[in-house]
């Protein structure tokens, strides 16, 4: 019995256990009517082929593994980040609990979210009693100070219009008249989670700006885009303003939301964007977006009020960081801090220190498109080649973007750009032009076990690792992080590869 | 080992009052119907012998019915009840979520199902597959597209032994026909393709997509190919046992143990041809009743065979349902079931001397779907803990007749529970463990009380068999005595020391 009270194997071990071992060999080889192992072979070497690759690239169809989300995802993400806002997604239920898991599961944290709960009726009727119900009741029993709403596929093809539906709803007294409930369609069989975000911030502005008279002022609008790392790069972008001496307001600010204490207290709400700011938000002299790919819209948007707009691709690493920094200095007319020009000598340092180690290495890259261009932009800044850059929901924009980008730098010479690919495919670039890292979210560990090439989770979704989240990635201090988790892997990689007694350990160094 | 208590009724009254305060008039009054505090027991119940024991009390509420729009439902929907309950698990099948990314992106990998195989090879679990629908596949319709998919597909995983196509909400909305899609491509490639309609509008919940589901398999795959076989007079099938954390295989070796061979596994590690073979079988094992009663009354319908409830949860009712399956048997299988007993006995006592002591008395409030809010009562109560409250997603009303052979009276009783009750209901009954899923974990601990997912295990497991027991009982102890939950209060605000017991 491999079973003691003494020492409780879970799943990890317990299955290893002979008496396990031979059950699960008994039940295949009985009643499981398997492929043949010598089939199952051939079929594994065969994925590893040119032959395979080139029919895996040519899908048209099936996705298989892809490395996106839907829409709605980001509009729950983007009115997580206002005060005391609930999001609402109109249409089907099972949607709003998969947002709340996946967001509850990266960040291990509660989230919030209600949904209109539409059924079969609704879809024959329309959800307008959906919305008037639901309004009133989320409204009465979570006591939000705004409710966002958006949409579900549902909703969309049976083309519920939120507009008119909220002022039904305001006028049965769902809500009181004046109460604010910014909207955006949000339909998730265009585009994806990136733009979900950028429906819902446009909407957020819209619902205050709209008929309202620009005075500009001096203030700069930051908006940080879809990031599961808000909780440590948002606080590190308030820090640099702030040493800066900037006047800004950050426009959707998850970070609070997605961090509260432990102390006896569940809190809905936290933090966030006030409602009063938002609204004054329209007499910024400028807005500054730091993920473009997640704010095409709400930028468009924003410049046609008059505001000078400006946007970057997620500033990780020095060339990026000193880009917004300089923009940020010229827009606000402030200096740059010496302080951060310590700093950025201090990420220099680091990265001197550690050259050797990252020179000439590999990588594949994968997630949302704007972090792929940032640290394809890093990984070349340390001597490293991005030699796969897949994004799932890159646009053929995107792909221009990103070889103007790789042909900006010798180290970008041979990289290439996936736009529209999912990580099945990602899986015959990698067998057939191996790389040495592999950069992307937890998804990317079925990778690293088929490929044998080790993951750095450094985006959203990370299911499997607790806590990488809280700290920053942009900026120089959040550089100094992200170099540190690059190079705990080399470094991981190197002792893995030389740990064997009288065998591979003359390279098991002390130091390195 | 059964326990005698009782929870404190007029206090849950006096609470399910108070959140009925917080809706608009309307609604407080639909709500209510979902609330109750189990009434009157039976003179003598002890609780050890589950749902064939004596009652114990009655905890009767509405279920079943829509959730109200707004009020933050746990619930999910028919997809998940079909792609990430049924089907999902049966490994050598490619299970399309047809219709847009989302669906598939979030159930990818969270279920746990837990199989051997060749991942990407020869099974497919772990993958998120999808026809990914763009706007043109809603105004033009998807069945062009899903035809191209599956040749895809079979490019792709050329081992694979079929394809289910799980339809998401737009299917049923734009008119497709994937039922003739599939019977066409299923006479091309010659393998099982299964058109399931199980887009998430439909129903209240998660549950009709089981119930679509089971009609699926009894529609497309039983009885539709001849896969020869052996039949012997041992033969079970283990039913509504999705293998999370590896609970399938936790089973399946004490029914070895006890002399039966497990012909089919619905459908934790199964593969499709398990699944076919199923009608052969003597006996129909049911765990999880609520998601594959319908496909066990249909075989006892069309095959004749009987089928049983059994729960494996703690040795209480290990023992009981060990007993019960072998009756059915006949002498040689239940003396084999009594030396299992008394070949585990030692592991069991050994379990509840180390953690009892550590347990006795703590009070939990369960909040899961399935069988699990009644199922895992008595394993609790075997550590000498007691349950104070218990609810389920998307149970029907015969679940909850069931649910009375398990709890006391005065258990606060809630169906379809809304994110401000569970809140408020665990807030001023403050149990000493809340077990339910990862949107209620993180809300109840930051409270400061113990959590542990019941859905998923929390990532351990298997939870079910004797093995399963000593996890779930190190699992519970590790949950309620960390000592976190001492370090709460800063200690220029502290004003009493915690009680804590040191890891063993």
């Amino acid at each position: 019995m491999p079973q003691s009270a003494e020492k409780v194997l879970d799943h990890a071990k317990l299955f290893h256990e002979p008496e396990y071992q031979e059950m699960l060999a008994r039940k295949r080889d009985t009643f499981e009517c398997p492929a043949s192992a010598e089939a199952v072979e051939a079929q594994r070497e065969y994925t590893k082929t040119w032959g395979y690759r080139e029919k895996n690239l040519a899908r048209e169809a099936a996705v298989i593994n892809p490395a996106k989300a839907c829409q709605p995802l980001g509009a729950v993400f983007a009115a997580a980040g206002f005060e005391k806002t609930m999001s609402f997604v109109h249409g089907s239920q099972g949607c709003v609990a998969y947002y709340r898991s996946h967001l509850s599961r990266h960040f291990k944290e509660p989230a919030s979210a209600v949904s209109s709960s539409m059924t079969e009726d609704a879809a024959v009727f329309g959800g307008l009693n959906n919305m008037i119900d639901g309004l009133a009741n989320t409204y009465s029993l979570y006591e939000p100070k705004m409710i966002a709403v958006s949409t579900t596929c549902m909703a969309e093809v049976i083309g519920d219009d939120l507009k008119s539906f909220i002022q039904n709803a305001k006028k049965k007294g769902s809500v009181p008249e004046e109460y604010d409930v910014p909207f955006a369609h949000t339909p998730a069989f265009v585009g994806s989670h990136v733009d979900g975000y950028d429906n819902m911030i446009k909407g957020v502005l819209d619902h205050f700006w709209a008929g309202k008279e620009r005075k500009a002022g001096d203030t700069i609008n930051i908006i940080p885009g879809f990031d599961g790392f808000c909780v440590g790069n948002n606080r590190e972008y308030k820090r640099i303003l702030d040493l800066m001496g900037v006047k800004y307001t950050l426009i959707q600010d998850a970070s609070d939301q997605f961090d509260t204490p432990s102390d006896g207290h569940f809190r809905m709400y936290s933090g966030g964007t006030t409602l009063a700011d938002t609204e004054a938000a329209l007499n910024a002299k400028a807005t500054v977006s730091l993920q473009a790919w997640c704010t095409r819209k709400t930028l468009d948007y924003i410049g046609e009020t008059g505001q000078e707009t400006a946007s970057f691709h997620y500033p990780l690493g020095v060339a990026a960081t000193d880009e917004l920094l300089m923009k940020i200095s010229a827009l606000a007319g402030v200096a740059i801090p010496e302080q951060l020009t310590l700093e950025r000598g201090r990420l220099i340092d680091a990265m001197a220190d550690s050259q050797a180690y990252l020179h000439g290495k590999k990588y594949a890259i994968f997630g949302d498109p704007d972090f792929v261009q940032a640290m394809a932009r890093f990984v070349m800044e340390t001597g490293g080649e991005p030699t796969h850059c897949l994004a799932t929901n890159g646009t053929k924009a995107w792909e221009e973007e990103m070889r103007t980008l790789l042909a900006s730098s010798p180290f970008g010479g041979d990289a290439k750009v996936w736009g529209g690919k999912d990580l099945w495919a990602l899986r015959s670039l990698m067998l057939t032009e191996p790389v040495d890292f592999l950069i992307g979210s937890s998804y990317g560990k079925y990778l690293e076990r088929d490929t044998g090439t080790p993951l750095i989770r450094l985006t959203f979704p990370i299911f499997d690792r607790h806590h990488h989240h809280r700290f920053p990635l942009v900026g120089y201090q959040g550089g100094l992080r992200l170099l540190t988790t690059i190079l705990d892997k080399v470094f991981d990689k190197l002792d893995r590869d030389s740990e064997v007694p009288a065998k591979t350990d003359i390279s098991f160094d002390l130091t390195r | 080992m059964s326990l005698d208590y009782e929870n404190d009724g007029a206090l849950h009254e006096k609470v399910i009052e108070e959140v009925l305060s917080a809706y608009p008039d309307k609604f407080a009054k639909r709500r209510k119907k979902h609330l109750s505090v189990a009434k009157g027991a039976e003179e003598g119940a002890t609780g050890a012998e589950g749902e064939d024991g004596q009652v114990l009390s009655e905890c009767d509420v509405k279920s079943n019915i829509k959730s109200i729009p707004g009020v933050m439902t746990v619930r999910g929907c028919a997809y998940a009840g079909s792609k990430g309950v049924v089907w999902g698990p049966i490994k050598d099948m490619v299970h399309i979520s047809h219709g847009p990314v989302g669906c598939g992106q979030y159930s990818w990998s969270q279920r746990r199902n837990y199989y051997v195989g060749t991942t990407g090879i020869d099974t497919f679990v772990t993958m998120q597959v999808t026809s990914d629908f763009q706007e043109r596949d809603i105004v033009f319709g998807g069945d062009k597209k899903l035809t191209k998919v599956i040749d895809e597909l079979e490019q792709m995983f050329p081992l694979s032994h079929g394809i289910t196509i799980q339809s998401e909400c737009p299917i049923g909305l734009i008119g497709d026909d994937i039922e003739a899609v599939a019977k066409k491509k299923t006479k091309e490639i010659d393998k099982t393709i299964v058109p399931v309609r199980c887009e998430g509008f439909r129903g209240v919940s998660q549950s009709l997509g089981h119930h679509i589901a089971n009609d699926t398999i009894r529609d497309w795959v039983l009885d539709k190919k001849d896969n020869a076989f052996e039949a012997g007079p041992y033969d079970v099938n283990v039913i509504g046992d999705y293998n999370i954390g590896g609970d399938a295989w936790a089973s399946r070796i004490l029914l070895e143990e006890i002399g039966l061979r497990v012909v089919g596994n619905w459908s934790g590690d199964a593969t499709l041809g398990e699944i076919e073979r199923s009608p052969k079988a003597k006996l129909n094992l049911i765990h999880c009743y609520r998601s594959m009663n319908y496909i066990c009354r249909h075989m006892e319908e069309k095959y004749g065979i009987a089928w049983m409830e059994y729960n494996f949860f703690g040795p209480s009712q290990i023992a009981v349902s060990l007993r019960k399956i072998a009756k059915h048997f006949g002498p040689e299988i239940e003396a084999k079931a009594e030396a299992v007993i008394e070949k585990y006995k030692p592991l069991v006592d050994a379990v509840i001397a180390k953690y009892r002591p550590r347990l006795e008395g703590k009070s939990v409030m369960l909040y899961v779907g399935g069988l699990r809010p009644r199922h895992v009562i008595t394993a609790y109560e075997d550590l000498g803990m007691e349950i104070a409250g218990t609810g389920y997603e998307f149970a029907h009303s015969d679940d909850y007749q069931r649910t009375g052979h398990y709890v006391r009276k005065g258990t606060l009783i809630y169906d379809d529970v809304t994110g401000y009750e569970l809140e408020k209901f665990i807030e001023r009954i403050r149990p000493d463990l809340v077990g339910s899923g990862i949107k209620e974990k993180y809300p109840v601990q930051k409270m400061g009380i113990p959590f542990r997912q019941m859905h998923s295990w929390d990532y351990s497991g298997p939870y079910h068999g004797y093995d399963g027991f000593a996890i779930f009982a190190r699992d519970m102890d590790l949950a309620i005595n960390n000592p976190v939950w001492g370090l709460f209060d800063p200690p220029w605000k502290k004003d009493e020391a915690p009680l804590l017991q040191a890891a063993e």
